[in-house]
């Protein structure tokens, strides 16, 4: 019998159980798409504290900051975009919640990710100079050039490397090795995280034999090699309630009572949680499907 | 001064009109418009005045024909997801028009929070790519609702830096600098005053300088005859009321006055 690549199949609670308080977790996706919820649900329930979350944030960041489970946020923005602020982030910073806050631009925050990809300790950039990310970070340096371009020896924002413990990402397809394949308008930065993490989580809305991967889909489409792949769970709808084209948009209606929830009373929210979150991620999807069909009928 | 110029034309058409211009002269560059009025403006001036304009559905793909602001289907042209905007942020080629929150008297920008950064009164989006923008590629701003609210003496936060704190941070972060336009439903600005500053390029028909200058919350550079804003052709007329927006939905952002 000719042996193969490692079967890396994992359910959620695994996922969860595999991670310790105090680890720095980079979450995927882009701000309201296709994050992996399934597994910052089961965050959000687990006992983890004292997590440094590194994400171009969504409702990942606001459910985390709402459960207490972030002394360190690294963000660019978080945004439901249909919901531009997203109210449990809000809260948190309002309230001084989390301890520590670093606001980095976009541009910026890939560049860390790519450095520690390249396993290098900064990359240089113009974006932050000038502007209140360099003001706020006061350990973020600048870096001299070595060379003159005819515009003198320029000074550069030195972007750090943000190295992560722990990557998550939510996929819509994966074989059982960890190879996968994004099937939506966009990759965002899931192979950026991957590289940049030293143990990476990968949930998928299907997990399919390797030739599955490319029978009706271009090579091209497949932007996680297995080698940068921990662990893979079979989560359908696990990024409810943000997008994962093809396979379904944003639950718009879901996401407006989650921002009313939050944005509401202590009450509101608690019966918000003690209604979909409280459970496993089947109670979760059970609850849900009951919302939605109160809300078709 | 002298009285409002009154107008045929809606505030809003105004307003569409005079963002378009801000991209006339841009050439074959990426237009990135955030927000109703921006898309508006930038897919006006594509129909008009630059056709060679690069535009965007504000998701993942280039689109070759212009559609209707609340419509997105259209030929495709290329492809622009998440990770290539910042490519071309650092290449160069783009024009962003960006919303704020809050502009300061030297061209700064504030879309991150509202108040103290350790404790913010109001969190807000968070910088975004207004720091990248700003000293990488064109960039202008849009206020719908000019008031001394958003147009403050000193931004709470810089996320887009204006013109002065680019200098001082050294000629890396000068050498692309390049702030274009603000425009407000009351007038139009660029930031080359005395100083670095905000000065007053023109009033919309119906605006007097006095008013503009009430509703600004610091010293505007403003000189002695400042000319009223263009009003929309009757060919863009046609194209804002008829093609680009039939639906009426800029009227919510610019109600008219």
């Amino acid at each position: 019998m000719t042996k193969g690549p490692r079967d890396k199949r994992m359910s959620i609670d695994e996922v969860v159980g595999s991670l310790k308080s105090g680890m720095t977790i980079g979450i995927g996706g882009w701000g309201p798409r296709r994050k992996p919820m399934a597994l910052v649900r089961a965050i959000y329930n687990s006992d983890l504290a004292d997590l440094t979350i590194v994400s171009w944030g969504g409702a990942d960041v606001g459910l985390l900051a709402r459960a207490g489970k972030i002394r360190k946020l690294v963000y660019a923005f978080v945004s439901l975009d249909s919901v531009p602020l997203e109210p449990n982030f809000q809260r948190a910073r309002q309230a001084a919640s989390i301890p520590d806050v670093v606001e980095l631009d976009e541009g910026m925050f890939q560049t860390g990710l790519r450095a520690a990809a390249q396993r290098l300790p900064f990359l240089p950039m113009r974006a932050g100079l000038g502007s209140d990310v360099m003001v706020n970070n006061p350990w973020l340096k600048t870096v001299t050039s070595p060379y003159d371009d005819g515009h003198g020896h320029e000074e550069l924002a030195a972007v750090p490397a943000l190295k992560l413990d722990v990557a998550l990402v939510h996929l819509n397809r994966a074989d059982q090795h960890g190879n996968a394949s994004y099937l939506g308008p966009d990759p965002y930065f899931d192979d950026l995280f991957a590289m940049a993490a030293d143990q990476t989580y990968l949930s998928v809305e299907e997990i399919v034999d390797t030739a599955g991967l490319t029978v009706d889909t271009p090579v091209q489409r497949l932007l996680l090699n297995r080698m940068m792949v921990t662990g893979v769970v079979e989560t359908p709808n696990g990024a409810h309630f943000t997008t994962c084209t093809p396979d379904y948009e944003r639950d718009e209606r879901f996401q407006r009572a989650y921002a009313a929830a939050a944005s509401g009373s202590d009450e509101e929210w608690q019966a918000f949680h003690d209604r979909f979150l409280s459970g496993d991620e089947a109670s979760y999807q059970a609850a849900v499907q009951a919302f939605t069909e109160e809300n078709t009928k | 001064m002298s009285a409002p110029t009154s107008s045929t034309s809606t505030r809003a058409d105004v307003c569409a009109a005079a963002i378009a211009d801000a991209f006339r002269d841009d050439g074959e560059i990426f237009a990135s418009p955030m927000g109703l009025l921006p898309t508006l403006g930038v897919r006006l001036a594509k129909l008009t005045s630059n056709p060679d304009l690069v535009i965007s559905d504000g998701e993942s793909v280039w689109l070759a024909g212009v559609p209707p602001i609340h419509a997105k289907t259209e030929v495709v042209e290329g492809w622009i997801p998440f990770p290539r905007v910042f490519d071309i942020v650092a290449y160069g080629k783009r024009h962003v028009m960006m919303g704020a929150t809050q502009v300061d008297r030297h061209g700064n920008q504030n879309i991150s929070a509202i108040g103290d950064w350790a404790k913010p009164k109001r969190q807000l989006l968070g910088s975004r790519g207004a720091p990248g923008n700003t000293v990488n590629n064109r960039t202008s701003y849009w206020v719908p609702k000019h008031s001394p609210r958003v147009f403050v003496e000193r931004v709470d936060i810089v996320s887009g830096v204006g013109p002065k704190l680019a200098k001082e941070a050294g000629a890396a972060a000068v050498r692309y600098h390049d702030i274009h336009r603000v425009v407000s439903n009351l007038a139009v600005f660029d930031v080359t005053g005395a100083g670095d500053t905000m000065r007053l390029l023109s009033v919309h028909p119906g605006v007097s300088v006095e008013e503009v200058v009430e509703a600004t919350g610091f010293a505007l550079d403003v000189s002695a005859d400042v000319p009223t804003t263009r009003e929309p052709t009757a060919e863009e007329q046609v194209l804002i009321t008829e093609v680009l927006d039939p639906k009426g939905l800029r009227f919510k952002e610019v109600p008219n006055p």
